[in-house]
């Protein structure tokens, strides 16, 4: 068996003693994650801090909306039994009760629809799975969004 | 997911669990929720019509359901933005974990007249 060539591991046969020197250099290894040209400004783009913090923002203003929404329609003045088309007429004559109603329809479809996000993003491993379940996950919400903002702007109480 | 794990977390993961199967029932909900009151656009008619149906005492019970969802999903959720955001949360979150627990069946035991009376004055006579 011949003797073990050293030098591709920097460390001399004798111990300590380094290979390299100013004129014999150690091989550069380029770092994995180097920055190439090709590499954006910053590549930690700040969406997930975005999402996390809307997530617990819109929660804190949810628990406020959609409790009090629940005490009004389940609680309150007869409970369920009070709902029909002239209790939401009446409600909707207030800019107010609008104004609640629209801001509990955006912000719980969109913390909803992030949650969901992240729920794909846990459960379905093949990319296909994935783009389908999130094509049909925007869809719904952007829809779902679209058409209660189009209902509380264009509530007609004296239709037919 | 992987099948089949002997891995079983302590109240920290159930917590998680029912965290996130209640926000995906309530985003379900929420979804046919909008489409039914886009019924006001239809008619009264059509809208009293589906309306009724959530008077009934099935549909009661689902109701009462819900309120169990979003008492536990609002609750929890705040534990854990208390977790995130206040300093001693991590160490407290087994603590505030029983508090919610407390908190929730507290409500839920006022709950049940409001929310489920109805439905037993219609099923037991007035
Ligand atoms: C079974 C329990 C519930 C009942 C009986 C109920 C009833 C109603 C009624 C009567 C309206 C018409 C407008 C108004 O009166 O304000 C309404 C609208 C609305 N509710 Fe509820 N609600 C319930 C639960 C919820 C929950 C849990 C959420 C949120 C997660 C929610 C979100 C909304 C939204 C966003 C609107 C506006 C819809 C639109 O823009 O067309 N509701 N609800
Ligand atoms: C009532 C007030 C609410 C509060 C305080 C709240 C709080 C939170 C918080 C803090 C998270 C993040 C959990 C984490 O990052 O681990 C979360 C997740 C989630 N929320 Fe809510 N939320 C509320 C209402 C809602 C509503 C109305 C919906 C449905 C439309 C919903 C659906 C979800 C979903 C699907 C998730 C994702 C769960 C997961 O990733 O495991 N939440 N919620």
């Amino acid at each position: 068996m011949s003797t073990t060539e050293t030098s591709a591991s920097g460390v001399g046969p004798v111990e300590g003693a380094s290979l390299y020197s100013v004129d014999n250099p150690a091989p550069v290894i380029e770092p994995p994650r180097k920055r190439t040209k090709k590499t954006p400004k910053s590549t930690r783009g700040n969406f997930e801090l975005a999402a996390w913090l809307f997530m617990r923002l819109s929660g804190v203003v949810l628990v406020v909306l959609v409790i009090g929404h629940l005490l009004i329609q389940l609680v309150l003045d007869g409970g369920v039994s009070k709902i029909g088309f002239a209790f939401v007429a009446g409600r909707w004559a207030s800019p107010f009760w609008q104004v609640w109603d629209l801001a509990m329809l955006w912000l719980a479809m969109l913390h909803g629809a992030n949650g969901l996000r992240t729920v794909i993003n846990d459960y379905a491993e093949r990319p296909n799975t994935r783009l389908w379940l999130k094509g049909l996950l925007y869809t719904a919400t952007v829809f779902t969004i679209l058409l209660g903002t189009l209902v509380i702007f264009t509530f007609d109480p004296n239709i037919r | 997911m992987p099948a089949g794990t002997l891995y079983r977390g302590r109240e920290g993961m159930w917590s998680w669990v029912a965290h996130r199967v209640t926000g995906v029932l309530i985003f379900f909900f929420l979804f046919v929720h909008v489409l039914d009151t886009a019924l006001v656009r239809v008619s009264p008619q059509a809208y009293d019509d589906v309306v009724a149906t959530y008077k009934t005492p099935i549909v009661a019970l689902l109701e009462y359901g819900l309120v169990a969802a979003i008492l536990f999903h609002a609750l929890n959720g705040l534990r854990v933005i208390a977790v995130d955001f206040w300093i001693k949360g991590a160490r407290y979150q087994k603590q505030m974990l029983w508090t919610v627990v407390a908190v929730w069946i507290v409500l839920m035991l006022g709950a049940i007249y409001p929310v489920l009376g109805h439905a037993a004055r219609e099923l037991f006579g007035s």
